[in-house]
């Protein structure tokens, strides 16, 4: 060290290495600065202009006022948002396993191998996927009708009297069904895909020891997909939770039966766009979130952790 | 590294935070001139020039605004309509609030008028001479777009109501048209059991009809005065309309039918539907909406609550007002005082519009107008008799817009459970005191 020393120690340097370093850290943020930008922009900053409107109340008489956490306080006490949240809970207790399962089931199947025309039936499945969420459920509307559509059709057809799937006992059934047909094929292209990348020398080896598909199911597929299984489990928690497109194009067709509170998205919605409350519509949807949030990284968790 | 990032971030957040923060700050006063304009001032403006940007839907505005082009060569008007009912009035609150894009004429439906006059969204068109011209105009409309001194739009059409009845149905059945409302429910029993398929008319949850028949009734569950109001639905006139109508839902004689859907067209047109009561608007619609019913329908007057009453009610209709954040006033006043009070009147009426103008109304032309659709009958004569004998008294709330969006929620409930629609109106009551009180008025009990 000590026979490194500098021959010409009198002249002083313009001190390189400072100014080496800047431009090393300058090329790193080049690279991710579009990222932060876009990031700001279209996340962070929705964001913070939220938790900013969360804290003001604006009323018709009395304008703009500073109310602090009133408006979380107000939402915690809300019964028209709980309701609505237990309402989409339901949803996501009783639809998501259905569209899972049947989603899981659908992709042995095709991973079988035992089944003629295989690419045919994938692609079919799959379809539902590609029609936009709208013209589904317009679609399903139409089907939905005891008047004119297809169940107005059936009973005249049969002379019998099916119960009106609009109506407020039978409308949130008749929404999971909509929402399993359009993403039944997405969870199982999601699923098959990670079959495929099994090692097929695992299915021979559980072969000779003798194992029977259930077993090698059970064994080998299940435990190998679990990562596809939780993210599908994640996703579908939140499609759940945001459930908003099929309420809404439902509603011209069943007002009595589908409220302006019917999900927590559409408490929002109305919140803002009919009673002008923007800043507590904010709220209702920043507790959202963190609750989304909050389910989602418990369900990761839990899921990754038997994994391990 | 990794340090420097988060802190990087954290400051870009706050940044970002700051700057939405300084530009939702921004002030506001209410532009409010109460200096008069003369004629000559707008006589000025017209030649000077300029452009108006117009809000409405109302579609005979499109020939008013050509011809007044053409008489004015300087001014143009910009007519955006593409907008109509919520969606509209979403866009015009959210242009108010941010104060930029506001336009200078906007239709305003007659139940809004006051939300958007308390909240001095409305420029006061008494100075511009619009308080002269009361006498021109029939009361129901005038009611409403006025408010003491003040006026806050001039009346555009109006919405006397009527019965509409598919006579082919009713002679069909020998069902002779009913003229009060228990004999409208005794009709209702004979056309459901003649044939399962017919029912005397469409009634899903309408806030709209809901507090038309209300005003017929002699219900008045709204008071309003300045910030204060009063909401009940537990009077005299509305207690004789849930009696009535409660006998129909019971009875399931009413069509599930949501109006302006396909299944209503469908339903008007092969007689699924009897009846329809609504405002003098209607026939227009008939005539684009249900073509192949040509020759089937005929108007006759509201059903009375006691026999040999005429009261009448005024379902719907419009005035255009004056935003106060808009510009060009001048040019904007006269176009609207062109449209509704001047010549546009009369183009408008050609093509089909209610006028809310007593000469228009009184006029031998007017009255003995043949609607081709109604098998030649003088309807119009039907709709001047219902337009003279609105009842008065009536107002709506200065936030119907958004007690009318959570009618299904509540009153809703009576159409397809167990609910009394007395108590669906109780609960919509209670929605309404809810939401006046989170939004500073006073309610009173």
């Amino acid at each position: 060290m000590t026979t490194l020393q500098p021959p010409a120690a009198a002249e002083p340097r313009p001190a390189p290495p400072p100014a080496r370093r800047d431009r090393r850290s300058w090329t790193g943020w080049g690279f991710i600065g579009p990222f932060v930008a876009v990031f700001a922009l279209v996340f962070l900053a929705p964001i913070a202009y939220s938790i900013y409107l969360s804290l003001f109340r604006d009323q018709l008489i009395g304008g703009t006022t500073f109310v602090g956490v009133d408006n979380y306080t107000q939402a915690l006490k809300d019964d028209q948002f709980w309701a609505a949240l237990g309402r989409v809970s339901l949803f996501l207790a009783v639809q998501v396993p259905i569209m899972l399962g049947i989603a899981l089931l659908v992709a042995l199947v095709l991973d079988s191998g035992r089944l003629y025309g295989k690419s045919f039936f994938r692609i079919t499945i799959f379809l539902p996927y590609a029609v936009p969420a709208v013209v589904a459920t317009l679609m399903w509307g139409f089907m939905y009708g005891t008047k004119y559509g297809l169940v107005g059709d059936i009973n005249e057809a049969f002379g019998v009297s099916l119960p009106d799937p609009l109506s407020p006992d039978l409308v949130l059934a008749s929404i999971g069904n909509i929402v399993t047909w359009e993403f039944v094929g997405y969870n199982m292209l999601i699923f098959y895909s990670a079959l495929r990348v099994i090692p097929h020398s695992l299915y021979e080896a559980a072969e000779i020891d003798g194992a029977g598909q259930i077993r090698v199911i059970t064994a080998i597929k299940l435990p190998a997909i679990r990562g596809a299984l939780v993210i599908a489990t994640i996703f579908s928690i939140i499609g759940s939770f945001q459930l908003f497109n099929e309420p809404n194009i439902l509603r011209p067709l069943a007002r009595n039966a589908i409220t302006t509170d019917y999900t927590p998205n559409y408490y929002t919605y109305s919140l803002s766009f009919n009673g002008q409350q923007h800043n507590y519509s904010a709220t209702v949807a920043i507790i959202m979130g963190v609750i989304t949030m909050v389910i989602a990284y418990v369900v990761q968790l839990r899921g990754m952790r038997k994994g391990a | 590294m990794r340090r420097k990032t988060s802190r990087l971030l954290r400051g870009i957040a706050l940044l970002s935070t700051l700057a939405l923060g300084a530009t939702a700050c921004g002030g506001s006063d209410d532009g409010s001139d109460q200096k008069a304009v003369s004629a000559s001032d707008i006589q000025a403006a017209l030649k000077k020039g300029g452009s108006v940007t117009v809000w409405a839907w109302e579609p005979t505005l499109k020939t008013v605004a050509a011809d007044f082009e053409k008489k004015y060569p300087k001014v143009k008007i910009n007519l955006v309509s593409e907008r109509s009912g919520d969606k509209h009035y979403t866009a015009l609150s959210n242009a108010i609030s941010a104060e930029k894009g506001v336009p200078d004429v906007a239709q305003v439906e007659y139940f809004a008028v006051s939300q958007y006059s308390l909240t001095k969204g409305l420029t006061d068109l008494a100075p511009y001479g619009a308080d002269k011209l009361a006498s021109k105009y029939t009361p129901g409309p005038w009611n409403a777009v006025s408010e003491g001194k003040a006026v806050y739009g001039l009346p555009m059409d109006s919405g006397p109501m009527a019965l509409f009845y598919n006579k082919t149905v009713f002679d069909k059945y020998k069902v002779a048209v009913p003229t009060t409302w228990d004999e409208y429910v005794d009709a209702a029993r004979k056309l459901h059991k003649a044939d399962p398929k017919v029912y005397i008319a469409n009634d899903a949850g309408d806030a709209g009809f809901t507090t038309s028949m209300l005003w017929q009734a002699g219900s008045r569950p709204y008071k309003v005065d300045g910030t204060t109001v009063k909401i009940d639905f537990s009077d005299a006139g509305a207690k004789k309309y849930t009696d009535t109508w409660q006998k129909l839902i019971d009875e399931k004689l009413l069509a599930p039918i949501n109006g302006w859907t396909d299944d209503w067209y469908k339903g008007l047109g092969d007689g699924t539907i009897a009846t329809l009561a609504t405002g003098a608007w209607m026939p227009a619609n008939f005539v684009t909406g249900v073509p192949g019913a040509k020759g089937d329908w005929r108007a006759a007057p509201m059903p009375a609550w006691t026999k040999g009453d005429k009261a009448s009610a005024e379902n719907g209709g419009s005035s255009l007002a004056l935003p106060a954040l808009g510009k060009n006033k001048e040019l904007a006043y006269a176009f609207v005082e062109y449209a509704n009070s001047g010549a546009g009147v009369q183009t408008r009426v050609k093509q089909g519009a209610f006028p809310a103008t007593t000469a228009e109304l009184q006029s031998t032309e007017f009255q003995s107008t043949k609607f081709d659709y109604f098998g030649g009958q003088e309807a119009n004569k039907i709709f001047a008799d219902s337009a003279a004998n609105v009842a008065d008294d009536w107002s709506y709330l200065p936030f119907q817009q958004y007690a009318n969006s959570i009618f299904n929620d509540t009153v809703g409930k009576a159409y397809v459970s167990g609910t009394k629609l007395a108590d669906g109106l109780k609960a919509w009551q209670d929605a309404s005191v809810k939401y006046g009180e989170e939004q500073g008025f006073t309610v009173e009990k």
